[in-house]
């Protein structure tokens, strides 16, 4: 049914549409909305039979989670920033432990300095941990991946987090088609665990594994999100024969056949990317866009037989490997394998400095020129780093940073060093 | 004339023989058909008291749900010793996810079985002092706040032995481990403010919190039973001595646990709903000197010159314990 809401909002009700029975809730901007949602559905019986459950962390949050999924219940939690990193060492558990939780991540920066806007170095520091990560597009597709990753989790017992970008799509009203409870109940079906506690069949779950076969235990894991580089576009066709609409898939090109010039990106930056390269394609360039949408697994071949006959590569990537550059960019070094061609790592958009079209359109011309180093920070502002390395190398105690570039942006430069 | 009550403890060994007991009365392992949870092949040490408490501790529970328990592990010597894979000395569904998330697991499968119509399934969450007084704390305390149907079972060898008997919070003072050595002006463990995990599950007003020592099994089976009996979130606290962590003999596991409730260190008592309804009355007062000297973890205290003011300060925390708890008879010890 059509209709105009928040996304957070219709994350919300599409995953009461996928009859999760446990949900954890600890608030974080800008995931709040979601577990609210959840929780007023829950108290009102609208989503019946789901136990929703208030912790006292995101540490205890996913811990309940990875409790609830082994004793077979389907179980949903939400995060961000911080809240991804306070419960790390349960992300990694939850993932070695092969139970298929879903959680959405509502990207946001993070701290130091604290900043609750908009980037991808959250989920981005938890690329490793084990998970399924997909990276929504639109807030329709955010909504509709949430379905999907149930489906995926399940399959393949192992668990999957939905990057959604915080502010730009969780906060923002939009007319989303939200599914009917048949449509989702023909697509998903009741989850059949691979393991459970269960007094009626005792198992052990977690025990201590040695040398002889921890690295097969690992290796399956991998093997696992190898079989999901099959299953993700197979369930994303099933989705389209059910709700009639493309959502998901491991990649989505736009434009890009005969394309010289590729921009590759995660998440919602893409259709800001897509109005700069319709602009530049009616002045004739030929410039094309692949959004990844699956991270994890990371998509290689399709990126690669995309990237084959293109002469340069832009990677606008919303996370900073601090030393070396982008993380995107050097997970695609693996799909470059065999193709000469020019590769750009854009950073852009850190703590939720807005990427304009504009501001992107001067870098695509740059790059089009082959102008640009290939390490870029989108629009930084250079003369405030100035201005702090002068006053690093007029004094020892020169003060904290990001309080030293806010008072010399408060006074518009004038500030004394 | 007042009819005299009979007392068991007449040999002076302070055994109870079941022969002596009603069959309701009697230990859950004197029970031919006790599950074994924790079976035998563990490979906990010689004389290792969470073994002992674990065993007893969760075969009763067992007994009290009608063998539908699920445990949920910290990290610790009870998680490492008793599932080296792929041997696993469980009988009954157990996880093991983290070191600070026993109780937050343990949440989430009550949650699961509640969702399920399976509330007949019991939840034990346990885990070591490190793991409950220390890293699970915030976890523990959620979980108490929420009065989540979970009974959380600590075993408290009071220092981090897993990892090679590094200091918790719950050491006690003057107490030599890897991280508080026996050198310098005041050896051993500081004299903190300690911290009273039994004391603060009584501050979250939740229904049930007992203390209990594997010096006193047939207690200890006694209050995991009443504990059992009552939902919501419970809390039982075991004192179990550790031969290796404490520099104790392995024979001695039981003889210290007896001690250390009977000079006061460890007093026993149940509480409901954050007050003490039941405490344990002591019949042999000790001097703390006889609980700390077979232990080499206190060896520094009785060198050449006797750490008289340190085992002074000691045999004051007991004092505070006997008058706190009224554990002992006034009248007969005047």
């Amino acid at each position: 049914m059509l209709k105009q809401t928040e996304g957070s909002h219709a994350i919300a009700e599409c995953v009461a549409l996928c009859r999760p029975e446990v949900i954890c809730a600890y608030p974080i901007t800008p995931q709040t909305h979601i577990v609210e949602g959840l929780g007023e559905m829950v108290k009102t019986g609208e989503l019946a039979n789901c136990e929703f459950i208030n912790v006292e962390s995101e540490f205890a949050a996913l811990s309940v989670a990875i409790g609830a999924s082994a004793a077979g219940a389907r179980t949903y939690t939400a995060t961000a920033s911080q809240g991804l990193l306070f419960m790390a060492e349960a992300v990694y558990n939850a993932a070695g432990l092969g139970l298929p939780i879903v959680m959405t991540i509502g990207n946001r920066a993070i701290g130091a300095p604290i900043n609750i806007w908009n980037d991808h170095t959250d989920s981005m520091s938890m690329r490793d941990a084990g998970w399924i990560q997909l990276y929504a597009e639109t807030n329709q597709e955010a909504a509709d991946l949430h379905i999907q990753a149930f489906r995926l989790a399940e399959e393949l017992s192992m668990p999957v987090m939905v990057c959604v970008d915080g502010f730009i799509l969780t906060h923002a009203y939009e007319r989303l088609d939200i599914p009917t409870q048949g449509q989702v109940d023909a697509y998903l079906p009741p989850f059949e665990p691979r393991q459970v506690l269960d007094p009626k069949e005792p198992v052990s779950i977690g025990a201590m594994v040695g040398p002889e076969a921890f690295m097969e235990v690992r290796y399956l894991a991998h093997h696992k999100q190898m079989r999901a580089l099959d299953l993700i576009p197979q369930l994303s066709a099933e989705f389209r024969q059910v709700f009639g609409r493309d959502s998901g898939g491991l990649i989505r090109s736009y434009r890009a056949e005969d394309a010289k010039t590729i921009v590759v990106a995660l998440g919602s930056v893409n259709g800001t990317i897509k109005d700069v390269i319709d602009e530049l394609r009616e002045e004739g360039v030929a410039i094309g866009a692949a959004a990844i949408l699956s991270f994890r697994p990371f998509p290689s071949d399709e990126l690669h037989e995309i990237l084959s006959h293109a002469k340069r590569l832009v990677v606008i990537e919303k996370s900073l490997a601090v030393g070396i550059g982008g993380i995107v960019s050097h997970n695609l070094r693996m799909a470059l394998s065999g193709i000469s061609l020019h590769a750009y790592t854009v950073v852009a958009g850190l703590g939720g400095r807005a990427i304009t079209k504009a501001s992107l359109r001067g870098l695509f011309e740059r790059a089009l020129r082959d102008e640009l180093e290939p390490l870029t920070f989108l629009d930084l502002n250079q003369t405030a780093i100035d201005r702090e390395l002068e006053r690093e190398k007029a004094q020892r105690r020169s003060g904290p940073s990001a309080e030293n570039i806010l008072r010399d942006l408060a006074a518009g430069g004038r500030s004394a060093l | 004339m007042e009819m005299q009550q009979v007392k068991f403890y007449q040999t002076g060994t302070f055994t109870v023989g079941n022969r002596l007991l009603d069959e309701t009365q009697r230990s859950v392992q004197a029970n031919l058909q006790r599950t074994n949870s924790l079976n035998s092949g563990h490979r906990a040490c010689q004389g290792c008291g969470e073994a002992l408490g674990a065993r007893y501790a969760i075969d009763a529970a067992m007994r009290a749900a009608n063998n539908q328990i699920v445990a949920c592990n910290a990290t610790g010597c009870l998680e490492v010793f008793s599932t080296p894979y792929p041997e696993t000395s469980w009988q009954i569904p157990w996880i093991h996810s983290l070191f600070g998330n026993a109780a937050a697991v343990a949440t989430g499968v009550m949650a699961a079985m509640k969702v399920k119509g399976r509330s007949d399934v019991r939840v034990i969450a346990q885990g070591g002092d490190g793991g409950t007084t220390d890293i699970g704390f915030g976890c523990l305390s959620g979980m108490f706040e929420r009065n989540d149907d979970v009974l959380y079972i600590c075993y408290d060898n009071e220092a981090y032995m897993n990892t090679g008997v590094q200091r918790s919070s719950a050491t006690p003072p003057a107490a030599r481990t890897a991280t508080t050595m026996a050198v310098g002006a005041a050896p051993g463990n500081t004299f903190g403010q300690g911290k009273n995990v039994p004391l603060i599950a009584m501050a979250h007003g939740i229904p049930y919190v007992a203390t209990a020592s594997v010096a006193y099994l047939r207690d200890l089976e006694e209050k995991v039973g009443r504990a059992m009996t009552v939902r919501g979130a419970r809390y039982i606290h075991i004192l179990v001595p550790c031969p290796l962590g404490w520099g104790a003999q392995p024979h001695d596991t039981i003889k210290l646990a007896r001690l250390a409730v009977e000079t006061g260190l460890f007093p026993l008592f149940e509480a409901e709903h954050g007050e003490v309804v039941r405490t344990t009355p002591i019949r042999h007062r000790v001097p703390v000197e006889e609980y700390l000297k077979p232990q080499k973890r206190f060896a520094h205290l009785f060198g050449k010159v006797q750490a008289v003011d340190t085992i002074a300060r000691i045999q004051e925390m007991a004092d505070r314990n006997i008058r706190k708890y009224r554990l002992v008879d006034e009248r007969r010890h005047g």
